[in-house]
C-alpha cells in the first residue's frame, strides 16, 4: 500500500443469508490489520450494499453468502457499481459457492473468491496487496 | 512420567479440546473421587438420565435415522425424501429455502436469487402438499426446521394430514421454532423477541392439547455452535433458552409444567472433540433433568428427561480436500451416538460447496448405518461412563455451564441478556479466538492448516435447475388465483384480530393455511401488529 | 476537479470522496472546501451522544424517520473509536440506519476517532462542513462522549442531546466532564424499563445545582420508546423549541462566532505545527534549536520566539 492511508472496507451481508460468523471474523481481522471496516448488517439488498459503498467511499466491498443466491447478488452489487460509475471500487465474495461459480462471478466483476477453510492472513494480505485507497484525483470520474 | 517428560517434551505446550478446555496428560481415580454412582451415573431413563434419557435406549431401538433435507420445489424435495426413505432412513427433516424461513413468499422481491438454493421453498397449502405426496404421515415423524413461521408451516401439516384423514393423534414431529437462538445466533428474524415467544407459547399450548406426539418446540444449541460458540456455551444458553421457554409457558398459559414438558426437546451439535461431546451430552441431559425437577419443580420423570436431536458440526467441515470431511463427519456422528442422541443427521461431503449430491448424502446415511450395525457401540448403554477422563470432563463441562447459567440468571433471564447482547459477544469472541488458533496453527486443519495440496479435486457437485425461480412464483400465483380470495382474506382479517387479543393463534393460521392464504400473506399480518425486528448493532 | 460543484448540487459520490481526501487535507481537498466554505451555516446540528446500551442508535434511526416525515434532508455522522492497537476501526453505527441507505435524502457516514490529520474535532467540523454545504437540514452526529474531541464536537454542534438507560446511573460518571453540562436535552430512552424514576432524579439533582438566567434554555428531560417509536414527537418538538429558543435570544449568532472562533483556532494551530513539521524535514534548524535547548543554551520561549520570527520572514504557509 503505498498511499498509507487507512484502506476503508464494508463487509456485507447480501440477501436473506444469516450467516455472520465469518463475515464478524473478517471484519475483526481488518481491523487489527489497520483498516476502517464499516460493517453491513444482515439481510442487506445490493442497492442498501451499493449505497452505503458510495457514501463511505469505500475502496473495498467483501459479500459474504452461504445460502447459494451469490449467482444472483453479487453481478447485482458489480451492475449497481456501474450504474453509478462506481466499478473502480473493488469487490471481493466468499461463502457456499460452488467451484464452477468462480470463473463466472469473476467474469462479472468479482475480483476474488474466498471459500470457507480459507485463512484470515491470506485475506487480508490480498486487499493489501490488490486493493489501493485511492488518492486524490486519481479516480476515474 | 516426570522423567520421561523432562527428556522427551510433550508435542505441545498446551493440550485442550477444541473448545479449549484444557486437557491433562492423565485421569485417574483422583479426578473423579466425589463421583457418586447414584446422584451422578444412575441408569438410563432414571434422574438424573446422565446415561440417557430411557431405561432400552439403543438395545429396544435405533435412534432414529433423519437427515435433513430440502432443495429446489417441492417436488424436487419429495423425490430426495424418498430416496433417503428408501436407502433406509427412519425420519424425515425439513430444509426451507430463506425465504420461507424468513416468511416470504418466492415472487418477493428480497427473494430473488434465494429461491430453493439452500431448502426447498414452500408458499402455501399446495406445495406443502407436493412435499408430502406418498409419504405416510402417519407411519413417519417430520421434524422441521423453521423459526418465526413456524406455527404456518405446522399447520400445514396439519392441514395435509387432516386432509388425508389422519388424525393429528396419529402424526408426530418437530418445529424447531425456537426464536431465542435466531437473536444470538441463526438470524432469521421477523418479529421482535416478545411476540416471538408469544407465538411459541401459543404452539406450545397447542400441541399440548391437540397434537400429543408433536415435538413443538426444539431447544437448539446447534446454532450456536457453529456461530462459533464453546461447548461450554452451545449447552448453557441452550439450557437457559429452555428455561426462559419454560417460564414464558408458565406465566402466559397457566399449564402445569408437567402437561408439556414431556415434549420439550433439544437439539444439539456434534463437533470435532470427540470426548469434550460425548460429556456434553452427558452433561447436558443431568442439568436439565436438575432444571426440571428443581427449579420448575416437574413431579413426572418423564418432565425431567432431555430428549435432543444431533447434527454433525457443519461449521467443522472444509472445502480443501473435502472427501477428508467423511472422517470428520464419522467421528462426530460417533460421538453424538455414544452421547445417546435420539435422531442424527449426518453432513454430507459437498456442503461447504453445495446442497448434497445423492452420492453424498448416500454415504452420509451409511456412516450412521455402519455406526449402528457394525461398530458395535450401540450394543450397551453410555459405554463411556467410569471412564475417568469422560466423567471428569463431564462434570468440568456441567460446572463451567452452570456458571453462564447464573450469569445470565442475574441478568434477568435469557431475554435480558440478548437484549444486553452478552450471549452474542460471547460467541464472537469465541468464534474469533479459535479462528486465531487455526491461523496461528495451534489447532490444525488438514488440509488446511498442515498437509495442504492446494489442488482442487471436487467431487460433483448438486445441480439445480436455472428455471426453479420462476417456476415456484408461477406456481403460487396459479394457487392465488384459483383460491377462493374473499376467503383467505376473511381468514386474515380473522388472524389479525385475533393477535390483537391473547387468543392461542393456531386456529386462526389453520383457518388460514386452509384457505390457501400464503405464508408471506400470514406472516405480513404479524408483521403489520407487531412490528419487524432489526438488528440492532455489531456486537463484534 | 470540480468536487465542490458536484458537491453542491448534492452529488452522493462527490461528497464522500471530499469527505476522504480532507481527511489528509490535501491542498487540492482544501481548495475545495475554500469553495464550499460561503455555502455552510445553514444546517442544524445536532450533537448525539449516549451510554452503550442507550439504543442511541435506535434512537437516531427513528429521529432520521421523522425528520424524513417531515420532508427535511439529513445527514448522519457516525463516530466509533478506532482501536489503539492497529489503527483500525470497525464502524457499525450504519447497522441501525441501513433501511435509509437508499434514500436519497439521507446521507450516512461513518468516522473514526483516530487518524485524523488536525484531530478529530476538525475533521468531524470539515464534515460536518461538507454535509451542511451539500444541502443537507439537519446534520446528527453520534459520538461516544468519552474523549475531549468529543465534547468539543458537542460544543460544535447547535443542540445537544445526551441518551441514557434506566440502570446506567453510573455511567454518567465516564462522560467527559464538559459533556453533561453542556447537554440542552436529555433522553432517557428504553423508558418500558425499571429505574426510569431513579435515573430522572438524579439528572434533575444535578441540573438544579446549575445557574440559569432568565432566558436561557432549561434542559428538557424525555421519556422515549425508541425501538417503539414512543416519545420521538417529543424530541423533535424539544429540539425545534431549542432552536427556536437560540435564534430568538440571540444566542444562535453568539454560538455560530464561538465555532467560527474555535474552528479558526483549530485551523491555526494546525496550520502552524503543518508548517512547523515541514520546516523540520527541509533542514536541520530545528533540530539544533532543539539541541540548544537540550544543553540549556536557550529556553522553550525563546526558542519558540525564533521559530514563529522565521516562519513570519519565510512569509511561506
Amino acid at each position: 500500500m503505498t498511499s498509507g492511508r487507512k484502506l476503508r472496507i464494508l463487509v456485507a451481508k447480501p440477501g436473506l443469508d444469516g450467516h455472520d460468523r465469518g463475515a464478524k471474523i473478517l471484519a475483526r481481522a481488518y481491523r487489527d490489520a489497520g483498516f476502517e471496516v464499516i460493517y453491513s448488517g444482515l439481510h442487506q439488498t445490493p442497492e442498501q450494499i451499493v449505497q452505503a459503498a458510495l457514501q463511505e467511499d469505500v475502496d473495498l466491498i467483501g459479500l459474504s453468502c452461504l445460502s447459494g443466491a451469490h449467482m444472483y447478488l453479487f453481478p447485482r452489487v458489480i451492475d449497481l457499481l456501474k450504474e453509478s460509475k462506481a466499478e473502480d471500487i473493488t469487490v471481493i465474495g466468499g461463502g457456499i459457492i460452488p467451484m464452477d461459480d468462480i470463473p463466472k462471478l469473476k467474469k462479472a466483476g468479482i475480483k476474488e473468491v474466498f471459500l470457507p477453510g480459507g485463512s484470515l492472513k491470506d485475506m487480508v494480505d490480498w486487499a493489501k496487496a490488490n486493493v489501493e485507497p485511492c488518492r486524490y484525483g486519481e479516480r476515474k470520474e | 512420567m516426570e522423567r520421561s517428560v523432562e527428556q522427551k517434551p510433550e508435542r505441545m505446550e498446551r493440550f485442550s479440546t477444541v473448545s479449549d478446555v484444557e486437557v491433562k496428560r492423565i485421569y485417574t481415580p483422583e479426578d473423579v473421587k466425589d463421583l457418586d454412582f447414584a446422584r451422578d451415573i444412575g441408569y438410563p431413563g432414571t434422574f438424573p438420565f446422565t446415561r440417557g434419557c430411557q431405561p432400552s435406549m439403543y438395545r429396544g431401538r435405533e435412534w432414529t435415522f433423519r437427515m435433513f433435507s430440502g432443495m429446489g420445489s417441492a417436488a424436487d424435495t419429495n423425490k430426495r425424501w424418498h430416496l433417503l426413505l428408501g436407502q433406509g432412513e427412519t425420519g424425515l427433516s425439513t430444509a426451507f429455502d430463506f425465504p420461507t424461513l424468513m416468511g416470504y413468499d418466492s415472487d418477493c422481491p428480497r427473494a430473488r436469487g434465494e429461491c430453493g438454493k439452500c431448502g426447498v421453498a414452500i408458499d402455501t397449502l399446495t406445495d406443502l402438499e407436493i412435499l408430502t405426496d406418498s409419504i405416510p404421515l402417519d407411519g413417519v415423524t417430520t421434524s422441521m426446521t423453521i423459526n418465526p413461521p413456524a406455527p404456518v408451516l405446522w399447520a400445514m401439516y396439519l392441514a395435509v394430514a387432516e386432509k388425508n384423514g389422519i388424525g393429528w393423534d396419529k402424526i408426530g414431529g418437530t418445529i424447531q421454532n425456537d426464536m431465542l437462538k435466531e437473536f444470538i445466533a441463526q438470524k432469521t428474524l421477523m418479529l421482535p423477541p416478545k411476540p416471538s415467544i408469544r407465538l411459541i407459547s401459543d404452539t406450545v399450548e397447542f400441541g399440548t392439547k391437540y397434537v400429543p406426539r408433536w415435538n413443538t418446540i426444539s431447544i437448539s444449541g446447534y446454532h450456536i455452535r457453529e456461530a462459533g460458540s464453546t461447548a461450554v456455551q452451545e449447552l448453557a444458553f441452550t439450557l437457559a433458552d429452555g428455561i426462559a421457554y419454560v417460564q414464558d409457558v408458565l406465566e402466559r398459559k397457566k399449564l402445569d409444567v408437567d402437561s408439556f414438558a414431556p415434549r420439550l426437546s433439544f437439539f444439539f451439535n456434534s463437533h470435532l472433540d470427540f470426548f469434550e461431546e460425548i460429556a456434553k451430552f452427558r452433561a447436558a441431559r443431568r442439568m436439565w433433568a436438575k432444571i426440571m425437577r428443581y427449579r420448575f419443580k416437574a413431579e413426572d420423570p418423564r418432565s425431567w428427561w432431555m430428549r435432543f436431536h444431533t447434527q454433525t458440526a457443519g461449521c467443522s467441515l472444509v472445502a480443501q480436500q473435502p472427501y477428508n470431511n467423511v472422517i470428520r463427519t464419522t467421528a462426530e456422528a460417533l460421538a453424538a451416538v455414544m452421547g445417546g442422541t435420539q435422531s442424527l443427521h449426518t453432513n454430507s461431503l459437498d456442503e461447504t460447496l453445495a446442497l448434497p449430491s445423492e452420492f453424498a448424502v448416500t454415504i452420509a446415511l451409511r456412516t450412521q448405518q455402519i455406526i449402528a450395525d457394525e461398530i458395535g457401540v450401540a450394543n450397551t448403554i453410555d459405554p463411556m461412563a467410569g471412564s475417568y477422563f469422560v466423567e471428569s470432563l463431564t462434570n468440568e463441562i456441567e460446572e463451567r455451564a452452570w456458571e453462564y447459567i447464573n450469569r445470565i440468571d442475574e441478568m434477568g433471564g435469557m431475554l435480558a441478556a440478548i437484549e444486553r447482547g452478552f450471549p452474542q459477544r460471547e460467541i464472537a469472541d469465541a468464534a474469533y479466538h479459535y479462528q486465531q488458533q487455526i491461523e496461528g496453527g495451534e489447532k490444525v486443519v488438514i488440509g488446511v492448516n498442515k498437509y495442504s495440496t492446494g489442488e482442487q479435486v471436487y467431487p460433483p457437485l448438486l445441480q439445480m435447475s436455472e428455471e426453479l425461480e420462476e417456476e415456484q412464483i408461477a406456481r403460487t400465483i396459479e394457487v392465488k388465483r384459483t383460491r377462493d380470495s374473499r376467503k383467505a382474506l376473511q381468514s386474515l382479517n380473522a388472524l389479525r384480530a385475533a393477535c390483537k387479543t391473547d387468543k392461542n393463534m393456531m386456529p386462526y393460521v389453520l383457518e388460514a393455511v386452509k384457505a390457501y392464504a400464503t405464508e408471506q400473506e400470514i406472516c405480513d399480518v404479524w408483521r403489520g401488529v407487531f412490528g419487524e425486528y432489526r438488528e440492532s448493532s455489531v456486537h463484534l | 476537479m470540480g468536487l465542490a460543484k458536484r458537491i453542491l448540487q448534492g452529488d452522493i459520490r462527490a461528497t464522500a470522496r471530499l469527505l476522504r481526501e480532507v481527511e489528509e487535507e490535501l491542498p487540492g481537498a482544501i481548495d475545495e472546501l475554500k469553495v464550499l466554505y460561503p455555502h455552510t451555516g445553514r444546517s442544524h446540528v445536532v450533537g448525539i451522544t449516549g451510554a452503550p446500551g442507550s439504543g442511541k442508535s435506535t434512537l437516531i434511526d427513528v429521529l432520521i424517520d421523522a425528520y424524513r416525515r417531515e420532508n427535511k434532508t439529513v445527514g448522519v455522522i457516525a463516530i466509533d473509536p478506532s482501536s489503539p492497537f492497529s489503527g483500525g476501526a470497525i464502524l457499525g453505527d450504519r447497522i441501525r440506519m441501513q433501511r435509509h441507505a437508499t434514500d436519497e435524502g439521507v446521507f450516512i457516514r461513518s468516522l473514526a476517532t483516530r487518524g485524523w490529520h488536525g484531530g478529530l474535532s476538525k475533521a468531524a467540523a470539515n464534515v460536518i462542513h461538507i454535509m451542511d454545504a451539500m444541502g443537507r437540514d439537519v446534520i446528527l452526529v453520534e459520538t461516544v462522549g468519552v474523549g475531549q474531541a468529543e465534547v468539543d464536537i458537542m460544543n460544535f454542534a447547535h443542540t445537544s442531546l445526551v441518551a441514557l438507560v434506566p440502570g446506567t446511573g453510573d455511567w454518567v460518571q465516564t462522560l467527559k466532564a464538559g459533556i453533561l453540562e453542556i447537554a440542552d436535552i436529555f433522553v432517557i430512552n428504553k423508558a418500558d424499563k425499571q429505574g426510569v424514576n431513579e435515573v430522572e432524579v438524579e439528572l434533575q439533582a444535578m441540573l438544579q445545582m446549575g445557574a440559569y438566567s432568565a432566558d436561557a434554555w432549561k434542559p428538557r428531560i424525555l421519556l422515549t420508546e425508541a425501538i417503539n417509536n414512543k416519545g420521538i414527537d417529543d424530541v423533535m418538538e424539544a429540539i425545534r423549541q431549542h432552536r427556536e429558543s437560540l435564534i430568538a435570544s440571540g444566542r444562535y449568532e453568539a454560538h455560530l462566532r464561538e465555532r467560527s472562533r474555535l474552528e479558526l483556532f483549530e485551523v491555526l494551530k494546525s496550520s502552524l505545527m503543518d508548517r512547523v513539521f515541514r520546516m523540520a524535514t527541509e533542514d536541520d534548524y530545528v533540530e539544533k534549536l532543539i539541541d540548544d535547548l537540550a544543553s540549556r543554551r536557550v529556553d522553550p520561549y525563546s526558542a519558540a520566539s525564533e521559530v514563529l520570527k522565521r516562519i513570519v520572514r519565510e512569509g511561506k504557509f
